[in-house]
């Protein structure tokens, strides 16, 4: 029983870093960029769903459509404004760039909000007995992982189906030939990030639902993760960002549960570098041959 | 032959400069013009220096993007203060000892640097680079872990893993002292790094870094970073080269991080996370890649400026970001740049 609640627990957490993955990955099939500000986009999301519950007082589900909203037009001004210009810089410069936004993000909110942490009121509370009690599983749980697997599956009806999906993957395989054949570019990018942010604040909501504080740097951590979970399942694949997610966030748990807390993330790190050295390309990448 | 004897000459300048910058520094500290805030970021900013042009051997000489570059900073400080500590009765010269403990750092995070090699030398680009992140908040974490203390039989070292044990559980003889406790770090070191030894530590690197550029490894080095294929097809040992400046980065690195830890009474590991990885790399972008004077200037810049935005209190750090942010816009948009090829060739056609 021990075993199931941590199991749970993992997956709901990797079903956060999965939501956030699949945003991370999105954009770097794309841009080719490592948007390291998505971590904070999430914070971002985390305070508007904040504010529009406790000073607006509206209920949950508005206040996650509420920091969607804002994060969607956050995550479009961010590319028009910092990422677009630099679109044949070099790519450490769009990485500094990056670095600059999510340092402006964070300070940003610091000085709005403070740099202590509040605590945030879950979206959704109450948890599910079972076995007579002997397995509780907390609402919000079950709902990351609903929104987790819903969304898993919308993207890859979206990519897969529509027209705008498919623009998306002729952008990330060939942007000058999908220009070529009338695709606009700039327009799919922007489209991109404003998936990817919007996804970034539901999954700010669902993650201080479950870990009930708020502060300027709580998207940091959780971004680097579901960065690693990305490159885990290989970058540039939606079923890969999932699954990676889903099992980093087993793996943390697993390990926070029976090895050592303290060195939780050090065995998730440790678990990446031998999966990258087994499969360099990541779980479910696809390996490119070089060309000379 | 004109061309070698002017890149001899940039090194030169690159020496006189920073010998120069010491020299009206240390008159500044003699005059009692500094006050005391700006004293205390002396050392920190010769251990930054000394990051920056290391972390450029990586990223700007070998190419391949490193983000944990701080982790063997923090592997340095750590033994550097273990080192110096221990010795603290064997060697009275507080000079002596911190060389000791510089060489100390450098030889751990050389031996380290080594051992991380291997595994991430083999990747490449963004893998590359998020490898390097997990290594560095693997060794935040391990030495989060480490308890350490000295006495007569000397040196006691205990690793923590569950988070049960604490400094008593080292059974330390009598007059035995803890250096490490955990995660609160290295507590009660004593603070001998200097001004002068950051200096010394300053030319050392730049010597090692500027000569081995200028030497055919760093030929061979750089060969690998402008086509690797090409290099390896002329004979050209991929994995030998990349680890010669992989492992002099981290040994260098190693070195100015016991320079910083000596600098502090009290360090946690927690210092030397991303964050402090990402702000060296800043420096070494911001100064330009493979350019070692650049990193220098950079590192004093940028590490001085969020200090003297100090009267602008919390808006210092968002005035940072903007500033970063408007520098890389500027440097890299293909706009700006065009705009600076309009002004070029506009002046060119008046001296015609």
């Amino acid at each position: 029983m021990e075993f199931l609640s941590y199991l749970i627990s993992g997956i709901s957490l990797g079903s956060v870093y999965a939501i956030i993955a699949l945003g991370y990955t999105m954009v770097y099939g794309i841009a080719k960029m490592l948007n390291f500000a998505h971590g904070d986009v999430i914070m971002v999301g985390g305070y508007m769903s904040f504010v529009a519950m406790s000073a607006l007082h509206l209920p949950g589900w508005v206040s996650v459509l509420a920091g969607m909203a804002v994060c969607t037009v956050l995550g479009i001004v961010i590319e028009a404004l910092a990422y677009r210009p630099l679109r044949s810089a070099p790519s450490l410069a769009v990485l500094i760039t990056a670095i600059g936004v999510s340092y402006l993000l964070q300070n940003s909110a610091q000085l709005i909000w403070g740099a202590n942490p509040i605590s945030y009121p879950p979206v959704v509370s109450g948890t599910l007995h079972l076995f007579g009690g002997q397995l509780s599983i907390s609402y919000v749980s079950l709902v990351t992982v609903a929104a987790c697997i819903l969304i898993m599956l919308a993207l890859t009806a979206f990519t897969s189906k529509t027209k705008m999906g498919k623009a998306m993957r002729a952008c990330s395989e060939d942007k000058g030939a999908a220009q070529l054949m009338g695709i606009n570019v700039n327009r799919t990018i922007s489209l991109t990030f404003a998936i990817g942010s919007a996804l970034a604040a539901v999954a700010g909501v669902l993650l201080c639902s479950s870990y009930p504080t708020l502060m300027p740097t709580t998207g940091s951590m959780p971004g680097i993760k579901a960065f690693t979970a990305a490159v885990f399942g290989g970058i540039g694949s939606i079923p890969g960002a999932f699954l990676g997610g889903l099992l980093l966030g087993i793996i943390e748990s697993m390990a926070k549960a029976y090895l050592s807390t303290q060195l939780s993330n050090s065995i998730v790190f440790a678990v990446l570098i031998i999966v990258l050295l087994v499969r360099p390309a990541g779980l479910m990448g696809k390996y490119v041959p070089e060309k000379v | 032959m004109k061309t070698k004897k002017k890149i001899a000459w940039g090194d030169y300048i690159t020496y006189i400069g920073v010998t120069a910058a010491f020299i009206a520094v240390t008159a500044l500290k003699n005059g009692g013009a500094l006050n005391r805030s700006q004293l205390g970021l002396l050392v920190p900013i010769c251990a930054y220096i000394t990051m920056a042009i290391s972390l450029n051997l990586t990223v700007g000489v070998l190419g391949e993007l490193s983000l944990g570059h701080a982790g063997f900073m923090s592997i340095g400080a750590f033994s550097g203060i273990i080192a110096a500590m221990s010795l603290s009765e064997l060697i009275p010269s507080a000079g002596v000892r911190m060389a000791i403990a510089m060489v100390t750092g450098a030889v751990f995070a050389g031996i380290f640097g080594f051992l991380i090699g291997i595994p991430v030398l083999r990747l490449r680009g963004d893998y590359l680079a998020i490898v390097t992140l997990a290594f560095g908040e693997i060794i935040k974490e391990l030495i989060n872990c480490l308890i350490v203390g000295y006495d007569s039989a000397g040196l006691h070292i205990l690793i923590n893993f569950d988070g049960s044990k604490t400094a008593s559980d080292l059974e330390l003889l009598e007059g035995g002292k803890a250096i490490i406790k955990g995660a609160q770090g290295a507590v009660g070191t004593k603070t001998i790094a200097s001004f002068t030894a950051g200096y010394i530590l300053i030319m050392i690197a730049l010597f090692i870094i500027l000569n081995l550029i200028r030497s055919r490894a760093g030929r061979a080095i750089m060969a690998i970073r402008d086509n690797r294929i090409a290099a390896e097809s002329v004979g050209i040992e991929i994995t030998k080269y990349k680890m010669m400046a992989f492992v002099t980065s981290a040994a260098i690195a190693g070195a100015a991080g016991a320079l910083y830890g000596l600098n502090y009474s009290s360090l946690t590991a927690a210092k030397f996370d991303f964050n402090t990885s990402i702000l060296v790399l800043v420096f070494v972008v911001l100064g330009g890649l493979g350019n070692i004077w650049g990193s220098v200037v950079a590192a004093t810049v940028l590490y001085i400026l969020p200090e003297a935005l100090r009267s602008f209190a919390d808006y210092r750090m968002l005035m940072f970001a903007i500033v970063l942010i408007l520098v890389m816009l500027a440097t890299n948009s293909s706009r700006t740049k065009a705009l600076f090829e309009k002004l070029k060739s506009a002046k060119k056609e008046e001296e015609q």
